[in-house]
């Protein structure tokens, strides 16, 4: 028995003595090549993929029109960090290369060469021996017939060039597509929903804001005339104390109310906008409020509310935290934004992360708008809340 | 005074009824009691009442119905007097209600205030005696702002205190009452803020005052 021709072989023929002839290294060798020449190939294909998907991309516009997803350049950095490697695109330029380009080319030279051919057979008949698919076609009435049947089959050949390219771009669109376009798709979606769950919770806030003013803030202010009126029939004494008291406390309780729903569903901002809402704001304030606010006319809803909400939340927490002396609350539009900051020179060290701080979920609120907050607030102070949003 | 010919309107119907008993019982005659602004424009165009009672918020939309009928009713009918109530009161609002004034009074209060019930009536009287009469919450809210310059620029705190207090509906003897000072004391800052502020002795200068200082 001669040595044997390859490892397959070799392995089969003596099992034992295989381990110690030289096929495993042979072996181990041939798959360590493959991997030193693998490498340089795949950072190549790795390269080119993403040029080619693009290139891709745009030739499906020859039988795919739709419109394009819009992303800013900023989603589509972001896509792009997300998938460093798009491999549905180096699938897809081996598929083309080693499947579908010498497919393609069968099919067009098949499909447009033979009718083409068969169209022109009264002249070529004529000035030269001709043949297709081994039919040949003498001049005269046969080349006639040769273009009719060139006519049927230029027909079949643009239902089948289309079909061909449909196959194929489908083929294409389910490997090259899911990485933007959908991904795109579905940020733009997500956007949407968040901005619905905004209007939505804006749209609940109302609703409980007019739930309350149209029940229990009714019936306190009934309260308070009933026992007004008790009073004046009460003779002196400690019923009317008794009675005086009762109406003080429903008194409280109706201020309690006001406060609860000016946080909830502000009817300065709603009435007069930011300027006059944050100016009411600063009233109430216990730390003096410089208020600087530079707009021309009413900002757009959503942006107007956040931007109250920020401010209410900044100077509660200047109040509770800051031992701040002064605040001063500045807002302008700056180059299609509107900029908002409330300054004050407390102590610092004031964070918007975190559960409990009403900045986090205004930073979330802004963040569904297209806009940020941030919170500069170095320890010692001073601290800056910043909120920025396009209008 | 005698009994006042008045129009109220109001939608909650319990707060209605309630409004209602107090004017009553107060010897006013409640001419028309309704539930929006355009029956309120209706009925003061039929009756023309000596005072106007009305809420802000009202059907339909439920924003500043009240505000707006209390605009036209002044446009139409100047000698009325308009008393504004409202479950929520803000300074935002003052400049709007005293856009058109110059005929009757203009009253602006909290609705808690009608608890208070002689008081409350007190002011329905002034408001019918052409007065100016603002909410105390109001007043707290314009004395926090800053107004350094125009003509209140050149009134001392106090005086600035016993505008604010006039603001509100208040006699002298109740503004002494407050800053537990004499009577006397307070006629004579009065006649400090009329001086400074140079108001024509023809004109009501106690109303023109307190107009000058809600304006700013």
């Amino acid at each position: 028995m001669g040595a044997p021709p390859d490892a397959w072989s070799a392995l089969r023929a003596r099992p034992r003595q295989f381990l110690l002839s030289r096929w495993p290294w042979r072996s181990l060798a041939y798959l360590a090549t493959a991997l030193l020449v693998g490498i340089p190939v795949l950072v190549v294909v790795l390269c080119v993929a993403r040029v080619f998907g693009a290139l891709e991309r745009r030739r499906l516009g020859l039988v795919q029109v739709r419109t394009r997803t819009r992303l800013t350049r900023r989603e589509r950095r972001r896509a792009r960090r997300r998938l460093p490697v798009s491999w549905p695109e180096v699938g897809y330029a081996f598929l083309l290369a080693v499947v579908l380009w010498p497919l393609d080319f069968l099919l067009l030279l098949f499909l447009v060469t033979v009718p083409v051919v068969m169209l022109l057979a009264p002249a070529l008949a004529e000035t030269d021996d001709m043949a297709v698919l081994g039919w040949h076609v003498d001049p005269g009435p046969e080349a006639w017939l040769a273009t009719l049947v060139g006519l049927g089959l230029a027909v079949v050949a643009a239902y089948a060039v289309t079909l061909a390219a449909v196959a194929q771009a489908a083929l294409a669109r389910l490997l090259l597509d899911p990485r933007e376009a959908e991904l795109a798709a579905t940020v733009a979606e997500l956007r949407r929903s968040r901005v619905d769950l905004v209007d939505a919770f804006e749209t609940e806030r109302r609703r409980i804001e007019r739930d309350l003013h149209d029940g229990v803030q009714q019936r306190l202010v009934a309260l308070t005339m009933t026992l007004g009126r008790a009073e004046l029939d009460v003779a002196e004494g400690p019923g009317l104390a008794a009675v005086q008291d009762a109406h003080r406390m429903a008194e409280d309780a109706l201020a309690d109310l006001r406060t609860t729903i000016r946080g909830i569903h502000p009817q300065v901002l709603v009435d007069h906008g930011l300027t006059a809402a944050v100016h009411e704001l600063a009233d109430r304030s216990s730390v003096p409020v410089t208020v600087d606010i530079r707009l021309d006319e009413r900002l757009p809803g959503p942006v107007e509310q956040a931007a109250y909400f920020v401010v209410s939340e900044a100077l509660t927490n200047v109040a509770r935290h800051a031992g701040a002396r002064r605040v001063g609350v500045h807002a302008w539009r700056h180059e299609g934004a509107f900029v908002l900051t409330v300054e004050d020179d407390g102590i610092g060290g004031a964070t918007a992360e975190g559960p409990g701080t009403g900045l986090a979920g205004l930073a979330v609120r802004l963040d569904a708008l297209g806009g940020t907050l941030r919170v500069t607030s170095p320890s010692g102070g001073p601290t800056e809340v910043r909120m920025e949003c396009p209008v | 005074m005698p009994g006042l010919r008045i129009v109220l309107a109001e939608d909650a119907a319990l707060l209605r009824e309630g409004l209602v008993g107090i004017l009553e019982r107060a010897g006013h005659e409640v001419v028309a009691a309704v539930g929006d602004a355009e029956a309120l424009l209706a009925f003061v165009g039929r009756h023309e009442p000596d005072l106007v009672v009305t809420d802000i918020r009202m059907p339909p939309t439920h924003t500043d119905e009240g505000l707006r009928a209390a605009a036209r009713i002044r446009a139409e009918h100047p000698a009325i007097a308009i008393m504004v109530l409202s479950a929520y009161v803000a300074e935002a609002y003052v400049p709007e209600l005293l856009e058109a004034t110059g005929g009757g009074g203009i009253g602006y209060l909290l609705k808690d205030r009608v608890g208070h019930v002689r008081e409350f009536l007190a002011q329905l009287d002034r408001v019918a005696g052409g007065e100016t009469v603002v909410d105390p919450e109001v007043v707290r809210q314009l004395l926090g702002r800053r107004r350094g310059d125009g003509p209140l620029g050149s009134l001392t705190d106090r005086e600035r205190e016993v505008l604010a207090l006039m603001a509100e509906g208040r006699t002298n003897g109740s503004i002494a009452e407050v800053l537990v000072v004499s009577e006397a004391a307070v006629r004579k800052h009065v006649g400090n803020i009329f001086a400074k502020l140079d108001l024509d002795p023809a004109s009501d200068r106690r109303v023109t005052a307190v107009l000058t200082y809600l304006r700013g």
